[in-house]
Order: C-alpha cells, then structure tokens, then sequence
C-alpha cells in the first residue's frame, strides 16, 4: 500500500519543502528590504561589497562574455547562410546579447563567484557564533552583514552588464571582421541602428533583479548554515545552484513579461 | 529561601526555563536569580546546558516555556535591541571574535559601531582594555587567526568589558590559559563586579577561579539547578554532586 502512494508524498512532501523555503526566504528578503531602506546604514561594508562583487567579478565577466558574443556571431552565421540572411549578423548579435545573454551570462558566472562566497563566509561566521557575537555588540547582523551585499548585488549588476555587453558584442565584432568577411564599419552601424534604449534597459532592469536574487541566496543560505563545515559546504552547494535556478527562472519571467 | 533586609535586587531571573533540541530536554524548568552587583557562578559538568542557559537570557535562543527577565522585563528573543539583553557584555565560550577585523577593531565594534565613539578614542580605549588582559598593541594590530587560543579568549574578554556594560556573561574564561594568566583575568572579572557594580554570570569548571570570582555559587545538572549558595557556605554543602564537583582533582 505505502509503497504505492510513496511517489505522492514525496512529492507532496517536497512541494511543502518548497513552499516553507519560499516563505522563509521571502520572509528574509522582506527583512533585507527594510533594513536597506531603514537607517542606521554601514556605508563602509556597502563600499567593501561593491568593490568584491562588481570590481573583482571583472575579469571572468568580461572573459565569457568576450568568447559568448564569439560563438553566437558563428552560429547566427551558420545558421542565418541557409537561406540567405548572413548579413543580419551583426543585428542579431546585438539584440541577443543587450537583451538576453549579457544580463544572464553575467549573472550566473558572478553567482558562481559570489553566491557561494557569501554562503561561505557568512555561514562561517554563523558556525564560529560570530552572528551571535554581532547581536549581543548591539548590532543587527541583518543590517550589517545582508543589508550591504544585497544592495552592492542590486547596484553592481547593471554597470557589470553594461561591460559584458559591450565586450560581448566585441567578441561579435572580432569574429565577424576577421573571419567572416564583414567590414568594421558596417558591422558597427547595424549594430548601432538595431539597438533602442529599451533592449539596453530591459536588459539593465534584469542586471538589477539578478544581483539581488544572486547575493540574497548567499545570505539565506550562509545566514541558516547549520551543523559546522559540512552545514558550510552544503550552504554553498545550495546558493550557487538556487541562484542559477532563480536566475534562470526569473530571467523567463522578465522576458515574457518585456516582449 | 527568606531575603535579608539589606538584600541586593534581582538584576537576572530565569523563570521555569525548559529548552529541549529534537529530543533531548537540555533545561527543564530551571530557576535561577543573578544579584545586582554581584557575581554568580554557574557550575555543572560538561553538555549540561550552561551555555544554553546564558544563551537563553542573551535573546539568542527562545524557551520552549517560561522566561528571562532582565529588571523584570522579559527579554524578547533575537532583538538586539532589547533594553535588557543590550546591558549584556558577552564572552562566548568560543571567542566569536570577528576574523575579517583586526583585533582592536573586534573590541572597539561596539564603541565605533553602536555607541558612535570617534574611531581614534575607541582605537585608545580598546588598546588600554587590550592592555588589562595583558595584550599588547601588537596584538591589537593582528588578525585573529594569527592569535594563540588563550590570546583569543582573552581579546574576546576585551571587547566584552570595554564598553563598561551593566552585566557581563563569561563563558570559560579562564580555560585555555596558564595559571599566572588566569589568574590576573579572575581579578579582571572581580574588578568589575566590586568596582564597576557590574552583574556578573560566570560559567567555569575551574575552581580556583570560582573561589577567586564568585559571590554566589549555583550547580547546574539534568537541566535544574540542583543547589544555590553564597561562595562561603559551599564547603559546608552537603549535596553529593556539590561536593564530587569541588574536591574532584584535589587528590591528584
Ligand atoms: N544549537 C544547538 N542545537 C542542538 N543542540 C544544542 C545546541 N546548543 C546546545 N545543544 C545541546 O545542548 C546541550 C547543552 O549544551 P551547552 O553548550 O549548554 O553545554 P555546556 O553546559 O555549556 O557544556 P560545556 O561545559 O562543555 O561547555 C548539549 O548536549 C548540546 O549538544
Ligand atoms: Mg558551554
């Protein structure tokens, strides 16, 4: 008998397990949100977060974002020769790059980096009692430890987008010019007349979501880190998969939603 | 028990304290009063909920049922801001120093962080309580995790005083230093309370240093307090775990 309905209460148990986490992290993110907006203010953590989020993300952004607008350049070709439409290279590098590609490349390359880093660090900090420390110095660790790194996520995204896309549609532009025959300034141009303002904010409002779902899952995870190193390493696994997921899942949401 | 005229007030009352994880009942309605101005030491052995105990009063763990009240308010668990748990200076077991911090900085947070202090007088004034628990500047200007375990405990000790508070908790203060040190640090912990007026809950398995330390002693086991007293009147007790606990090791 159990045997048969066992599939069921996996499952049922699982779509529990996954509406208490919806709650709590919902719940946790309300608390984030208030204390941003709420003053007192730790403009130094803010400043320090920024700095490791967005300036040391750099290199790896700009990396893959260099060799995907490669890629795609190649492929648009191959596939835009079967009936005739190689010369929309440059257009369509463009589009999908500012509209798709810059933002989620970008985000899940620096979730990588910094969703599990922040689960790290703070779910260290929870293991050594440091939270506990933070509360009884009279401090909020929601406010001096979330409150920061989610803002940083939330300011640094869109500039690091900005790069990606840029470097992006470079990488589009080196292939195109040096392999497939295209001329610089032409490839410039359809690059430049395609693009309107609201393919480069559609894809700056994504950057936003995606640094506050990309910092927020590092914090929920480290800030209820339980059981020593191995709650750690656990805590990690599960910021940088629940990023990737969210940012995915959110990144269709904002397209049906901009279309 | 009857209350002499002059008695001190309660500054800590832990009411009917039950706190069990899972399965495991680590409190079970304990009842337990810390004096103004006085020094309370809690003994008991090892996993018996000692920590728990200061935890509970500190708002980082709830009861399941009764409460703490700090100068008959209750604390409310996980505010920080609560008036009492606020008047709470604490010295965790582990240190809990802040590894991202230099030293100095791990005592001055308080000062710089919540009291507004400018950062070159804290910068002063944690150097000088570095100073009482017989650290240097040098180590003041290290990281953690460049400091020896006693050097920790006793940076931890630091950033629990500095600001002067009204209560202090220490969890093992003197474990992990030699006897020369732990001595001067049982003094430390005596200076606050006599001269400061500070209320002090002390947690310790050594009893040199709760002879040193102590006002009033109280014995902790299966999650009640199984005995309270004045220091003096400790080697008059006549509960057999009271007495296993203090004449263990005097053979040796
Ligand atoms: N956060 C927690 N989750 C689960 N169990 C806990 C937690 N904190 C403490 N315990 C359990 O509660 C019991 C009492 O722990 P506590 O740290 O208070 O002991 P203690 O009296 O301070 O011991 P020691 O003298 O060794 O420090 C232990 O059995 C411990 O396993
Ligand atoms: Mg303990």
């Amino acid at each position: 008998m159990s045997i048969i309905f066992y599939p069921f209460q996996a499952t049922g148990r699982a779509v529990l397990g996954f509406l208490r986490a919806l709650g709590a992290i919902s719940l946790f993110g309300a608390q984030a949100l208030w204390a941003i907006l709420i003053p007192p203010y730790y403009p130094g953590q803010l400043i320090r977060q920024m700095f490791r989020i967005g300036y040391l993300s750099l290199p790896v952004v700009g990396l893959t974002a260099l060799f995907t607008g490669a890629a795609l350049a190649l492929n648009i070709y191959t596939g835009g020769s079967r009936f005739n439409a190689e010369q929309f290279v440059p257009n369509i590098v463009a589009l999908g790059i500012v509209r798709e590609l810059g933002p989620v490349i970008a985000a899940i390359m620096i979730a990588g980096r910094v969703s599990s880093g922040i689960a790290a660090e703070i779910g260290a900090m929870r293991a050594t009692e440091q939270i506990d420390a933070l509360h009884t110095l009279a401090t909020d660790p929601v406010r001096y430890l979330i409150a920061p790194r989610v803002l940083a996520g939330l300011l640094v995204l869109p500039p690091l987008v900005v790069i990606a896309d840029i470097i992006g549609i470079m990488g589009g532009f080196m292939v195109g010019t040096l392999r497939l025959d295209f001329v610089g300034a032409i490839y410039i141009q359809n690059t430049w007349d395609i693009l309107e303002p609201f393919d480069v904010i559609s894809g700056l409002i994504k950057a936003g979501v995606f640094g506050v779902l990309l910092t927020l899952m590092g914090c929920y995870h480290g800030f209820n880190a339980q059981g020593g190193a191995q709650g750690v390493g656990r805590a990690t696994t599960d910021a940088m998969v629940s990023a990737a997921v969210l940012i995915i899942a959110a990144n269709f949401l904002l397209t049906s939603a901009f279309v | 028990m009857s209350q002499a005229p002059n008695s001190p007030a309660t500054k800590i009352r832990w009411s009917n304290v039950c706190k069990r994880f899972g399965d495991k009942t680590v409190l079970n309605g304990l009842n337990l009063e810390a004096k103004e101005g006085r020094s309370l030491v809690v003994i008991g052995g090892s996993g018996t909920g000692k920590s728990v105990l200061l935890k509970c009063a500190l708002g980082l763990l709830a009861p399941d049922k009764g409460r703490v009240e700090i100068d008959g308010k209750a604390v409310k668990a996980g505010r920080h801001d609560d008036p009492g748990i606020a008047q709470i200076g604490m010295l965790f077991q582990s240190g809990a120093l802040f590894d991202s911090l230099p030293v100095w900085e791990n005592v001055a947070f308080r000062l710089i962080q919540h009291d507004k202090v400018k950062r070159s007088d804290a910068k002063a004034r944690a150097i000088a309580a570095l100073g009482q628990v017989e650290l240097g500047a040098d180590a003041g200007e290290k990281f953690p995790n460049e400091l020896s375990g006693g050097m920790l405990k006793r940076a931890a000790l630091a950033r629990a005083i500095v600001s002067k508070p009204k209560i202090l908790f220490f969890d093992e203060p003197t474990t992990g230093l030699d006897p020369i040190t732990a001595d001067v640090i049982n003094h430390l912990i005596r200076q606050q309370v006599s001269e400061l007026g500070a209320t002090a809950v002390s947690i310790t398995h050594d009893m040199a240093s709760m002879r040193v330390i102590a006002d009033d002693v109280a014995m902790i086991d299966q999650g009640e307090i199984r005995w309270q007293g004045e220091l003096s009147t400790i080697d008059a007790c006549e509960n057999e775990r009271v007495r296993a606990f203090i004449t263990a090791g005097q053979h040796g």
